[in-house]
């Protein structure tokens, strides 16, 4: 039997899986039907007894998150779906809305049923134009077909370029038509949200994977899995991998197996670190080939599972020009609220090109580590903390190759050797 | 710049929201289809249609770096230089642009063509190397292919998006489909790349 | 039937926290940062403002926290955390772990700070150049190339910006959006080109502006007419009280050498918290301004002024004085004790009760109104906090009087205060309260006043322009009486509350005593121990100066009065020249140009004295120039008493201000209110309108003269018309229109708006809309309007 396990991808194969039809076809507004018949609080439980967590990297038990909306509280509720998919190396959530756009909205259906919203907001990042098509298409083919304008308005907000906003408080800032800047907590989304009402936001696979839940009962769901991490999910493979591409398994699935499925490691190369869940989880190395790729398994090995986003480097990759680039992108995105964050990752960025050019010190080594503990926990939000993870997780593992450039005065490595087409043909 | 039609599109984009300010991305989206980039004419306008001050409306157009306050191309060419494109060759293609096309990042080429830009993680890491062509993937690509790409945007006739519409729109064209103009085309190209069905292959292999 | 006085003690809930060790109670909701202040504790801070929501943008203020045994992971931003009962914080005092957070932020502040400090006008009085010294380390580890912006941008004329200071706190930005409702600036750019700045076609044009300045905790703001003028330790500040409005703003004065370089808001937490407006701020150079008048001056044989020796002037003034019939004009921005002076003198020394204090437009039921309605009574800052419903009636809270704008606007973010304005021209302040905006004609305002319902919690703020509106200070008193409201009387100028308890009005004795009660006359002349005062109520200002042209009155004592500020400049122009003039002044003016006696005083900041503000509580201040030799005006008037043999013995500001406080209150009976109707309606043509104005707070007034740098952050000037009206004459925004009638016309570019059909609004005394000295008039008059 196969480890992997399409449920979210199932029909992604059919050439019109986006359409309205073939959502239908395949049994698609089934399972809204079936909630909008329920008890929102039958609903609650029956996704809390699921067992699904948080998508978007921090693993929140979705059901517990829905059940802290006040109830009979007379407020408007609202239902924040966060389309905003852009930690490096993350790239599930696209290719699901790009394939099947419908299961988002009948997912937002069932979820607002739930928590006594009227309105939901998908807020997706503005880069991904087709994305945006197909789910403003699909909207409104679902207002058509009555899913949708019926109790329960659905609205697509498109981003303009600001990582930050995947941030839950900083999209909501950024939806309010603010600059995406986060909030301070308390008050939580759920007391205190989008125009401070009580507002649930959830990652687009958690919401996309409701349905299901719904549809196949709890159990169903129960059934895959490990004991803390129930269900299946969406593995994205990139990077120097012979076939990269999205693997949908029940949790506590390994690298090597992924790895294994995926024709390994680029032919010729072995595997030198990776990311279980996008640039902000510390790297991994083969160390962690086995490591169960679920929530309790990734972190006590170290790093976090995040969005699954399993970028793979071989040997030909530099890991301080990897880990230079990662900390320009922190710096660039940047929201620039709070002083360790914006003039930190300033200040790393600096460093680390001084040592990736041959131009600093082992003592620049000292300065980073102390650097990241000063940032580390003293920013507002969290991409601050995910900023060090690269630099404290490379400097764990490969020290002596950021001596190396100390010592050579430059880079050892040859930046061609790491491209996908030296052999394809660089001209 | 703004006629009564456009006055009457923002209206109804204002309208989405339960509160008017929200709209201020979806205007300023709708404004930058317009002129190419945020003018101060647009600025001025989303300032008095929501009545915010202008300084709030500047404020949210500089954070976000999609939103342009000088003229681009008519295509605007993202090229993804974030760590795993980079490694993987994206650094040789923006290099490789660059000199192509003799502008810097953020340049303009003289035609008014072509805009060249070093993006963040576009969420196509699978598909990496990866260019964005106004925000339209073209995945897999090399030194090459991108100069190819460029060079059939500066002849009239670009090659058409990896995933995404038949043909490539316009700057302006998918600065309105941002700001939620549907322009009918949602149904155009592929639903999935090769990457994107792998898994669900394999499964249906039985592996 | 027996009336209880229901206690309403507050109860408040008081929470104990241990901070370093020591225990510590503190109301519910009080920040760790504050409940450490409690103790003595500072912990370093940047963003964190006690009167801004907490936004934990610095960090500099992380501190340990654990509550009932349970620590956070990391340490917390102490200004934004409110203590909690079982709460144990250690700061950088007893946390290693706090102490390196905060030195690890301070480095990385500090890592893009220019490190400018020996050119920087914040130098010295730092808080980024304090903290480092006592929260940093000396050294800094950063060996790379510092973010460099151009310096120093203007954010208005008034208000320059260096980006490279900039710690990005976001004080200013939260000021100017929270406080001021003027989010002229805001946070631009993103990440480390996070930036303060506008959008560049709208300056930074808010009356509060300064206010960022002095909060700003680098060097990054700074005033254009403070940049580099001094350092703060040669300074010498005096705490004082404003001259420029009846506000009531605390402020503090530096003065280097005898020059005052500076003036900053003060802090009472019962009047302005820590705020002012820009006039307050920085129009102070009218004190310092070359023309000032130094030596006494006497018109000799020739017609000519000349300078005198003070004995020769102030026998002049006696001889000139003499047996007269003579009358006292007193400017609204005189002292208490000053106005005193003015007021006893007429009574003792020229035995008379021809003195009015209101040098403006003003009516015979306005002067009833005060009488029976206003001196003697309180009002607090409060009263808005606590009322259900804000009335404004002829004010306009920005413009005249803009502390009672900022409460205000306080309250209606605080808890959605509900205002309602009565008026002839939709305001900006109006429109940032979001106030129920009851639109009249001008004149018509007593009939919409009488159309409110209002209860016992609401409050009426009327300002000294219902007296333009026959009938509306009548209406006003009829609808507090109905609903049992309160009322407060705004004057615009600082000096008029103060001048109307010391009696500087006709139907008034000092604490007012009514004119036309003989038994607070008595009372008064056995205080003065004088044999009686004057019985007959006296003439007002307008009616002083017909006196004067009739011939009626021949002699004139005038102190800081600008005669075009009346309604009836050419008339009060030629009436100076008729009579024998005294002049009390600062500077040559109108009046100093007519006068036979020119006697310089002391401006504000170089006399002792106090200002009444509207509420009717008292700010005293000291002088802030401690060596000038000018005088206060009520020595002077004591001085010329004295000559003519009726002493009044105010040789000094604190006899003056000692004999006010022994005179003490009438208790007696009020002045009885009648009150006055409305005038009907004038009809008319289509090309006619009613004139409508009031004074902008940057004007042409003779008190911001001198400050180029404020006048550039003044409103536009413009005239406002209906969108009816614009169609009718066939204009639009932007265009000129010609406000005329028989004495003169005004021209200026047109902005329709939401104003009464039948009206045109203008600014009363702004360049090239000098209402009163161009057409004589600002409130109410038929004007005709077309198309320039």
């Amino acid at each position: 039997m196969s480890k992997l396990t399409p449920v979210l991808s199932a029909h992604w194969d059919e050439k019109d899986s986006f359409t309205i039809d073939a959502y239908t076809r395949n049994g698609g507004y089934k399972a809204s039907a079936k909630a909008l018949a329920m008890d929102p609080d039958a609903v609650i439980q029956l996704v809390k007894d699921s067992g699904l967590r948080g998508r978007g990297g921090a693993g929140f038990p979705t059901g517990m998150k829905w059940g802290f909306i006040p109830q009979g509280d007379n407020k408007e509720h609202y239902l924040v779906v966060n389309a905003d998919e852009s930690e490096p190396g993350t790239c599930k959530d696209t290719p699901l809305l790009m394939a099947n756009p419908h299961v988002l909205i009948e997912g937002c259906i069932i979820a607002c049923h739930a928590i006594r919203a009227k309105h939901a907001f998908i807020y997706i990042r503005g880069e991904v134009t087709h994305v945006v098509r197909r789910l403003n298409q699909a909207i409104e083919d679902a207002y058509k077909a009555g899913h949708l304008g019926k109790g329960i308005d659905l609205v697509l907000h498109v981003g303009a370029g600001a990582y930050i906003c995947g941030e839950e408080t900083a999209l909501l800032d950024s939806l309010e038509g603010f600059r995406g800047q986060p909030r301070l907590r308390p008050p939580f989304p759920a007391i205190a949200g989008l125009y401070a009402r009580p507002t649930v936001v959830n990652n687009v696979e958690s919401i996309a994977s409701v349905p299901a839940i719904i549809a196949n009962g709890a159990d169903w769901y129960q059934k895959y899995g490990t004991e803390k991490s129930k269900g299946m999910t969406l593995y994205s493979l990139s990077g120097h991998v012979n076939n990269p591409g999205q693997f949908e398994a029940p949790l506590g699935i390994t690298l090597r197996e992924i790895l294994d499925l995926a024709g390994g490691v680029r032919t010729g190369h072995k595997l030198k670190f990776w990311t279980p869940g996008g640039s902000s989880t510390p790297l991994f190395t083969d160390e962690h080939l086995d490591t169960p790729l679920d929530y309790e398994g990734v972190a006590a090995a170290g790093s976090m599972l995040g969005t699954k986003a399993l970028q793979i480097f071989d040997e030909t990759t530099c890991v301080v020009r990897a880990v230079l680039r990662w900390t320009e992108f922190y710096k660039h995105e940047s929201c620039g609220k709070c002083t360790p964050c914006r003039e930190g990752t300033w200040w790393l960025v600096q460093i680390l090109r001084d040592l990736e050019n041959g131009s600093g010190s082992e003592e620049d080594l000292a300065k980073l580590l102390d650097l990241c503990d000063n940032i580390m926990g003293r920013s507002f939000c969290a991409l601050g903390d995910g900023a060090t993870s690269p630099i404290t997780s490379s400097i764990k593992y490969f020290r002596d190759e950021y001596i190396a450039h100390v010592t050579g005065k430059g880079c050892p490595f040859d930046p061609v050797a790491s491209t996908l087409f030296t052999s394809a043909g660089a001209k | 710049m703004f006629s009564d039609q456009d006055l009457a599109v923002m209206d109804s984009i204002i309208k989405r929201y339960p509160r008017s300010r929200s709209a201020i991305m979806p205007l300023l989206h709708y404004a930058q289809s317009k002129a190419g980039y945020v003018t101060n004419e647009g600025i001025e306008l989303i300032a008095k249609l929501l009545t915010i001050e202008t300084a709030e409306v500047s404020a949210v157009a500089t954070f976000y770096t999609q939103y342009k306050r000088k003229p681009v191309g008519e295509y605007h060419v993202g090229v993804c230089t974030n760590t795993l494109c980079a490694v993987m060759g994206g650094d040789a293609i923006f290099a490789g642009l660059k000199e192509h096309l003799g502008i810097e990042n953020d340049g303009v080429t003289a035609d008014g063509k072509v805009s060249l830009e070093h993006i963040e993680c576009n969420a196509a890491c699978d598909y990496a190397p990866v260019v964005m062509a106004n925000w339209e993937f073209y995945d897999n690509q090399t030194v090459q292919s991108s100069k190819d790409l460029v060079d059939s945007m500066r002849q009239g006739n670009p090659t058409p998006p990896t995933r995404g519409p038949k043909s490539l729109p316009t700057w302006k064209e998918n600065s309105a489909v941002l700001a939620g103009i549907n322009d009918g085309r949602a149904n155009e190209g592929v639903q999935a790349g090769e990457p994107t069905l792998l898994g669900l292959k394999l499964a249906k292999e039985g592996k | 039937m027996t009336t209880t006085q229901s206690q309403t003690t507050e109860v408040v809930d008081m929470i104990t926290v241990v901070i370093d060790g020591f225990e510590v109670s503190v109301p519910k909701g009080t920040l760790v940062i504050r409940a450490a202040e409690k103790l003595g504790i500072q912990i370093p801070r940047f963003c964190d403002h006690p009167l801004l929501d907490p936004v934990g943008a610095c960090r500099q203020c992380l501190v340990d926290i654990e509550i009932n045994g349970r620590a956070f992971p990391k340490p917390q931003a102490s200004c934004t955390i409110p203590v909690e009962p079982g709460m144990i914080v250690k700061t950088q005092l007893t946390s290693d772990v706090a102490e390196k957070a905060q030195r690890g932020v301070m480095e990385l502040l500090l890592v893009n700070h220019p490190l400018d400090c020996p050119v920087c006008d914040k130098g010295g009085e730092c808080p980024l150049q304090n903290q480092a010294m006592s929260n940093g380390q000396a050294e800094s580890r950063f060996e790379g190339k510092k973010r460099t912006f151009e310096k120093p941008i203007n954010l208005s004329s008034q208000v320059l910006l260096d980006r490279e200071r900039c710690v990005l706190c976001a004080r200013c930005t939260r000021f100017s959006e929270q406080i001021a409702s003027d989010p002229f600036i805001t946070l631009n750019e993103r990440g480390a080109l996070q930036q303060v700045g506008i959008y560049e076609e709208q300056p930074f044009e808010s009356y509060f502006s300064g206010n960022t300045v002095q909060i700003c905790p680098v060097g990054a703001l700074t005033g254009a007419s403070y940049r580099f003028r001094a350092r703060p330790f040669d300074l010498v500040s005096t705490p004082s009280a404003c001259e420029h409005c009846a506000s009531g703003c605390d402020m503090r004065t530096d003065v280097r050498r005898g020059k005052t370089l500076r003036r900053l808001a003060g802090d009472d937490p019962t009047i302005n918290e820590e705020w002012n407006c820009d006039k307050g701020r920085w129009a102070f150079k009218y004190i310092t301004a070359i023309d000032r008048l130094a030596q006494p001056m006497v018109r000799n044989s020739d017609g000519e002024l000349v300078v005198a020796s003070w004995p020769e002037a102030i026998a002049a003034a006696a001889a000139g004085l003499a047996g007269a019939k003579a009358a006292v004009l007193v400017g609204g921005r005189a002292t208490y004790e000053d106005a005193y002076g003015y007021s006893k003198f007429a009574r003792v020394a020229l035995g008379t009760n021809d003195i009015d204090f209101r040098a403006r437009a003003t009516s015979d039921e306005e002067r009833d109104f005060l009488a029976a309605h206003v001196v003697g009574t309180t009002t607090t800052y409060k009263d808005i906090d606590k009322a259900d419903h804000v009335l404004l009636v002829g004010f306009e809270p920005e413009e005249e009087s803009p502390i009672v704008f900022l409460r205000l606007n306080k309250q209606v973010k605080k808890r959605k205060l509900k205002v309602t304005s009565i008026g002839t021209k939709l305001s900006i302040a109006v429109e940032k309260l979001g106030a129920t905006f009851v639109k009249v004609a001008p004149g018509a305002e007593s009939a919409a006043i009488a159309s409110q319902s209002l209860t016992a919690q609401s409050l009426i703020l009327v300002g000294e322009r219902a007296s333009e509106s026959a009938g509306a200070l009548s209406a006003v008193a009829a609808l507090a009486a109905q609903s049992g409201a309160k009322f407060a009387w705004i004057p615009r100028r600082a000096g008029e509350r103060g001048a109307l308890e010391a009696g500087a009005i006709g139907n008034l004795l000092p604490g007012g005593r009514p004119v036309a009660d003989a038994a607070a006359r008595v009372d008064l002349a056995s205080a003065w121990s004088v044999a009686s005062v004057p019985a007959n109520v006296g003439r007002s200002t307008k009616e002083i100066v017909s006196a004067i042209n009739s011939g009626e009155v021949n002699a004139l004592v005038v102190g800081g009065v600008d005669p075009l500020d009346l309604d009836n400049s050419s008339e009060t122009l030629s009436a100076l020249k008729k009579a024998f003039v005294v002049s009390l002044e600062i500077a040559p003016s109108a009046v100093t140009e007519r006068a036979d006696v020119v006697l310089p005083v002391a401006a504000v900041t170089e006399k002792s004295g106090s200002f009444l503000n509207w509420t009717g509580s008292a700010r005293a201040f000291d002088a802030a120039v401690a060596d000038s030799l000018n005088r206060s005006d009520v020595r002077i008037l004591s001085m010329i008493a004295d000559a003519l043999g009726k002493t009044i013995s105010l040789g000094t500001v604190s006899a003056a201000a000692r004999e006010i406080a022994s005179l003490g209150p009438w208790d007696g009976a009020r002045a009885p209110f009648t009150a006055t109707p409305a005038r009907s309606a004038a009809t008319l043509a289509a090309d006619e309108a009613l004139i409508t104005s009031w004074r902008r707070l940057l004007d042409l007034g003779t008190l911001q003269k001198g400050e180029e740098n404020l006048a550039g952050t003044a409103r536009q000037t413009v005239a406002v018309i209906s969108p009816k009206r614009a169609s009718a004459i066939g204009v639009k925004t932007g265009d000129q229109v010609s406000i005329s009638n028989a004495q003169g016309s005004v021209l200026l570019p047109v902005l329709v708006e939401d104003i009464h059909d039948d009206a045109v609004w203008a600014p009363r005394n702004s360049r090239g809309s000098e209402l009163l000295t161009k057409l004589g008039n600002a409130h109410g008059a038929v004007v005709k309007v077309v198309k320039a």
